[in-house]
C-alpha cells in the first residue's frame, strides 16, 4: 500500500509545530517522544504501521478548532483518531501529519429520556452510551463488535454496523446531530434532538466520511427501549445453498429478525474448538436467527422460522430455552475472530456486501480462490443484510504471504462487486480498499465525491491518502469543460 | 419563452444538462409536479420534465430493494409492493392534496419523494426517505453522469452521496434512477386512542408510549378542531382532542402491545382502539396533512425536539393564533394560519429557535415564497459550506437555482 510522499518541509518544521501545539493544548496533551508515539502507530488494521509527526490530545472543541486553524494556515496535514479500533486503516498515522486523538472527549453531556436522545462527546465509547441509559431500560442500537472500546465519534466517521442493523439500522440511521470542526477551524452544529434539518443533509454525508470532511467533537444519538425479550434459533444445513435459501425464505415471509448470522464449516470448527458452544460439527452452514420483541411476538415468530428452516432442509435445529442458552448460541459467533486467530498466526478480515441470493455462489468462488492462493479461509456472514466477512488465514512471517493474502482479499472484493455488491459494508475503505475504488466507481463518480471533499477541505489536509486512490487538486476538479455543443433538439421531445 | 424539455432516456437528460450548463441556462427540474408549491418560488424559463423516465427497473422482494426510473409514480411503486406485502417504510406523504396542483391529487414521483426527503408518521421509527435511499444514477449540474451507492443496505464505500441528494430539491443533480430499500408490510396494525388529553398531557403520553418497549410506529396528537375533520367517525365524533398511538407487527404481538399501551395510557384519558380500515385512514389523513379546513391557509411544518412540541405551540398561539396538529410524538408540528404577507416567519422561527429545531413554510402563495425564506435560514458557516457543496455539483447554477436558498 503506497502512501503519499511525506512533505519534508513540514517534517523540518516539527519543532515549530510542537511549540504551537503546546500553546494550544497545555500540559501532557502534546506527545512527541517516539516511544510514546508508538502507541499510536497503527489502528485495527495491524498490518500497517507508521509514526505520526506528533500526537495532540485536545480536550475542548476550542482546542480542536485552534489546532485545525493552525494546521490549515501552515499547510500541515491532520489525521483524526478516535479509539483506534477501525479495521481499514482510516487512522493510520502519516509521518508529516498531526494525529489528533479524541480520547479526552470522554463525557456524556446530556441524557434526555423524554426526547429519547443522548448527547455525548466524541470519544465516549459505544457501550458507555448504553450503560448510561440502561437503568431506564434504554440502549443505543448499533453494536459493532468492538463496542467496548470503539468511540461514538469513530462510529460516525465509519458509519459502523453490527449484528442488529437489519432491524435497527446502521449508525447513520441512529445519529441525530453532530458538532464538527472544519479544516478551517470553523465549528458547525448540524441537527440536534429534532429530525431532518432543513438544507443539505451534511450530517448524512459526514457520517461514514472516514475523517476526510471534519473532526467530530460532539454527537447526539437516539436511544431505544430494549425489547422485552429475545430468543434465538441455531440452525444447521448440509449446504451453503440450503442456508441461503432459508435466509431468503425468512425475509420472503416478511420476518425481519433482530439478528441473522451465518458461519461456514471452517468458522464453525474454529469457534467450537475455542468456546465449546455446542455447535454441530457435521453441518456445512450454521445460522443463528434471533427474534426480539414482546414474548407473544417472539414465540409466534420462532414457530414460523422453525417451520421455514425445516422446509428449506435444516438438519440441525435448536431453539434457546433460556437467556443463558441464547448467549451460548452467540458465544461462538461473537468469538469467531479470536477463534480464527488461534488457528493461524495472522488473518485478514474482509468486508464485502453481496445480494443475499448470491451467497452460495460467492462462497464457491471464495473456496476456489482459497485453493488458487493456497491460503485457508473461514467465512462469517451478517446474512440478514448480505455483509460477508471472509477471514483469510496467513503467516506474516512467511515472505510474500501478506501480499498473497491481500491479493486473495482483493479478488474476493472484486467478485462481490461483480455480483452486484460493494467493497465494504461496515469497516470502511481507509487505506485497505483504497486502490480498489476504481472497481466500483468510474473516474467521474470518484471525482464528484472528491468535489464534496473540496467543499469541506479545499487544500486536502484532512486524512490524505485514505479512501481515494488519486487525489486531484480542488482547482482542477472545479474546472469545467464548457460544452460548445448546442442542445440536440431533434432528440429531445419538447413542448 | 418557456420551453419544456422532455427527455426519455438518461442520455437525453445528460444532453439537456450539458446544453444548459454550457449556455448557463437554468432548468426547473420537475417530476410529476405534485410538489410544485414546495420550496422558494422561482421563475425559471426552461423546464426539464422527467415524466418520460418512468417505470420499475428491478424489484427483488427477497433482496428488499427496488430500482425505478426517477419519475415513476409513487402510486405505481406502492401497487407493485402491495402485491408482495411490502412497503416503503418511510411512508411518503401524498403532497398533491396539500398543493392541489395541476395534476390534482397526484401522489408524485419517487424521485420527488426522495429529492424532498419526505417522511410520514413512521419517521420516528423507520426514518425518512434519506434512510431508505440506497443508490442512484444522476447527472450533475456540470453535465456529467455519476452514480453512488448500490442495491445493498450495508454499504460504506465512499461518501454517502445518497444522503446529500435526498432533500436537495433537485439543486445538485438530476437523478435518472433511484434504488431504495423496501420492507415487509406489517401483518396487523392497530391504533390506541386517548380522548380528551390537552396538548401538554398528550406530549407526556406520547413520550411514555415511545419510551416503552411497545415498538410504537407512530404517535400523533389532534387537538379538538383537527380531530373533528377526520373521516374516522370515532375520531371526529369524540368532540374532544384525540391522541393516537400506532402499533404494527404480527397479530399476537400487536394485540399484546395494545393491551400494554392501554394499561400505560389510561391515566391520560378515555381509551379507544382503531382497527384496520379506520386506523389506516387516520394515519393517511395525518400523513397527507388533511386535518385543516381552509384550503387557502398558509401552512408551516415545524420540526422540534418532541417533548418541546406543546410549549412551542403555546407560545405561537398567543402570538399568531392558527391551528395545529402534532405528529412524530410531538416533534412535528403542522401549523395552519390565515394569510399574512410575511407568513409570520419571524414569529414562527423565534418560537422554534430556542429548541434548536427548524421551520419550513410548506404552503403559501408564490409571492410570499419569494419574499420569505421557505427553509430555515442557516448560520453563516453552514450556509457558506452548503453553497460550496452546490458549487461542486452545479457550478453554473443551472439546476433549480433559488429553489432552496435565494441566489443559489
Amino acid at each position: 500500500m503506497k502512501m503519499p510522499e511525506p512533505d519534508g518541509d513540514v517534517i523540518a518544521r516539527r519543532a515549530q509545530i510542537i511549540k504551537a501545539m503546546q500553546a494550544i493544548v497545555p500540559g501532557e496533551g502534546v506527545i512527541t517522544d517516539s516511544d510514546e508515539l508508538r502507541a499510536y502507530d497503527h489502528d485495527g488494521l495491524m498490518a500497517y504501521k507508521g509514526l505520526p509527526l506528533i500526537v495532540v490530545l485536545p480536550e475542548t472543541t476550542e482546542q480542536v478548532s485552534a489546532i485545525l486553524k493552525y494546521a490549515a494556515r501552515h499547510n500541515v496535514k491532520i489525521v483524526p483518531r478516535g479509539a483506534g479500533t477501525g479495521l481499514s486503516g482510516g487512522a493510520l498515522p502519516l509521518a508529516d501529519a498531526i494525529t489528533v486523538g479524541l480520547a479526552k472527549f470522554n463525557k456524556i453531556l446530556d441524557i434526555d429520556f423524554d426526547n429519547r436522545a443522548v448527547v455525548a462527546q466524541t470519544g465516549v465509547t459505544n457501550l458507555a452510551i448504553t450503560q448510561a441509559v440502561e437503568h431506564e431500560g434504554f440502549y443505543y442500537a448499533p453494536d459493532p463488535s468492538s463496542q467496548i472500546a470503539c468511540s461514538i465519534g469513530g462510529n460516525i466517521a465509519e458509519n459502523s454496523g453490527g449484528v442488529h442493523c437489519l432491524k435497527y439500522g446502521l449508525t447513520t440511521n441512529n445519529v441525530l446531530g453532530i458538532e464538527m470542526v472544519l479544516m478551517s477551524g470553523e465549528v458547525v452544529r448540524i441537527g440536534g434532538k429534532h429530525l431532518d434539518s432543513g438544507g443539505y443533509d451534511l450530517l448524512g454525508v459526514a457520517t461514514g466520511s472516514e475523517g476526510l470532511l471534519g473532526v467530530i467533537t460532539e454527537v447526539t444519538v437516539r436511544i431505544l427501549q430494549k425489547p422485552e425479550t429475545a430468543r434465538a434459533l441455531l440452525i444447521g444445513f448440509p449446504s451453503n445453498e440450503a442456508g441461503g435459501d432459508c435466509v431468503a425464505a425468512i425475509i420472503g415471509a416478511g420476518i425481519i429478525p433482530g439478528g441473522m448470522e451465518m458461519m461456514d464449516k471452517p468458522a464453525i470448527h474454529a469457534t467450537e474448538d475455542f468456546v465449546h458452544a455446542g455447535y454441530p460439527l457435521d453441518v456445512q452452514t450454521l445460522l443463528i436467527v434471533e427474534l426480539d420483541g414482546p414474548e407473544a411476538e417472539v414465540d409466534y415468530l420462532i414457530e414460523r422460522v422453525d417451520a421455514i428452516a425445516r422446509q428449506t432442509g435444516a438438519t440441525y435445529l435448536r431453539i434457546s430455552q433460556s437467556e443463558e442458552e441464547r448467549e451460548v448460541f452467540w458465544s461462538g459467533r461473537k468469538n469467531a475472530f479470536p477463534a480464527v486467530g488461534r488457528i493461524s498466526p495472522d488473518y485478514l478480515c474482509m468486508d464485502g456486501t453481496i445480494p443475499r441470493n448470491r451467497l452460495a455462489d460467492v462462497l464457491k468462488r471464495v473456496a476456489a480462490l482459497s485453493e488458487k492462493y493456497g491460503l485457508r479461509v473461514a467465512n462469517v456472514f451478517h446474512a440478514g443484510d448480505g455483509n460477508l466477512h471472509p477471514l483469510i488465514l496467513f503467516d506474516a512471517n512467511q515472505p510474500g504471504e501478506l501480499k498473497n493474502a491481500e491479493q486473495f482479499g482483493a479478488d474476493i472484493l472484486r467478485y462481490c462487486v461483480e455480483v452486484g455488491g460493494v467493497l465494504t459494508g461496515e469497516h470502511g475503505v481507509g487505506i485497505e480498499k483504497r486502490d480498489l475504488m476504481g472497481v466500483m466507481f468510474s473516474e467521474d463518480d470518484l471525482k464528484q465525491q472528491q468535489r464534496l471533499k473540496c467543499a469541506f477541505d479545499p487544500n486536502q489536509l484532512l486524512n490524505p491518502g485514505k479512501v481515494y486512490p488519486t487525489l486531484h487538486r480542488c482547482a482542477e476538479l472545479g474546472r469545467m469543460f464548457v460544452h460548445e455543443g448546442k442542445l440536440p433538439f431533434p432528440d429531445i421531445p419538447r413542448f | 419563452m418557456t420551453k419544456t424539455l422532455k427527455p426519455e432516456t438518461a442520455e437525453q437528460v445528460l444532453d439537456a444538462i450539458k446544453w444548459a450548463a454550457g449556455e448557463g441556462m437554468p432548468l426547473a427540474v420537475r417530476g410529476q409536479g405534485s410538489k410544485d408549491g414546495f420550496g422558494r418560488a422561482v421563475d425559471i424559463p426552461h423546464c426539464l420534465d422527467l415524466t418520460g423516465l418512468s417505470g420499475i427497473k428491478a424489484y427483488e422482494p427477497s433482496e428488499l430493494y427496488m430500482t425505478a426510473l426517477a419519475a415513476t409514480p409513487v402510486a405505481e411503486i406502492e401497487a407493485a409492493l402491495r402485491q408482495n406485502n411490502q412497503q416503503m417504510s418511510f411512508e411518503p406523504p401524498n403532497m398533491g392534496i396539500l398543493y392541489g396542483g395541476a395534476n390534482g391529487e397526484s401522489e408524485g414521483s419517487i424521485g420527488g419523494a426522495i429529492g424532498c426527503n419526505l417522511a410520514g408518521p413512521r419517521r420516528i421509527q423507520a426514518g425518512a426517505a434519506r434512510d431508505h435511499f440506497l443508490g442512484f444514477n444522476a447527472v450533475s449540474g456540470r453535465g456529467e453522469v455519476f452514480k453512488s451507492g448500490g442495491t445493498v443496505v450495508k454499504n460504506v464505500t465512499g461518501f454517502d452521496l445518497s444522503k446529500l441528494l435526498a432533500g436537495s430539491f433537485g439543486t445538485l443533480a438530476v437523478m435518472t434512477d433511484v434504488t431504495f430499500k423496501v420492507m415487509p408490510a406489517a401483518e396487523k396494525t392497530r391504533t390506541v386512542l386517548i380522548l380528551g388529553a390537552d396538548d401538554a398531557g398528550a406530549m407526556v403520553a406520547m413520550a411514555a408510549s415511545l419510551g416503552s418497549a411497545n415498538e410504537v410506529s407512530a404517535a400523533a396528537h389532534l387537538p379538538e378542531a383537527a380531530a373533528a375533520l377526520s373521516g374516522v367517525s370515532y375520531v371526529a365524533d369524540a368532540g374532544q382532542a384525540v391522541t393516537a398511538v400506532r402499533v404494527e407487527g404480527p397479530g399476537p404481538s400487536v394485540e399484546h402491545r395494545c393491551r400494554a399501551l392501554t394499561a400505560l395510557l389510561k391515566e391520560f384519558g378515555e381509551i379507544e382502539e382503531l382497527h384496520s380500515e379506520n386506523s389506516a385512514l387516520l394515519w393517511r389523513e395525518i400523513r397527507d396533512v388533511r386535518l385543516f379546513d381552509a384550503i387557502d391557509n398558509q401552512i408551516w411544518r415545524l420540526s422540534v425536539p418532541p417533548a418541546a412540541g406543546a410549549n412551542v405551540v403555546a407560545s405561537l398561539r398567543s402570538d399568531i393564533g392558527g391551528r395545529v396538529f402534532y405528529d412524530w410524538g410531538g416533534g412535528l408540528i403542522w401549523l395552519s394560519m390565515g394569510t399574512l404577507s410575511d407568513a409570520g416567519h419571524e414569529t414562527v422561527r423565534a418560537a422554534v429557535a430556542d429548541t434548536g429545531g427548524h421551520a419550513t413554510l410548506i404552503r403559501a402563495d408564490a409571492d410570499v415564497r419569494q419574499r420569505v425564506p421557505v427553509f430555515e435560514p442557516q448560520a453563516t458557516v453552514l450556509k457558506d459550506l452548503s453553497a460550496r457543496v452546490k458549487q461542486g455539483f452545479d457550478p453554473n447554477g443551472v439546476l433549480n437555482p433559488g429553489r432552496m436558498v435565494e441566489g443559489e
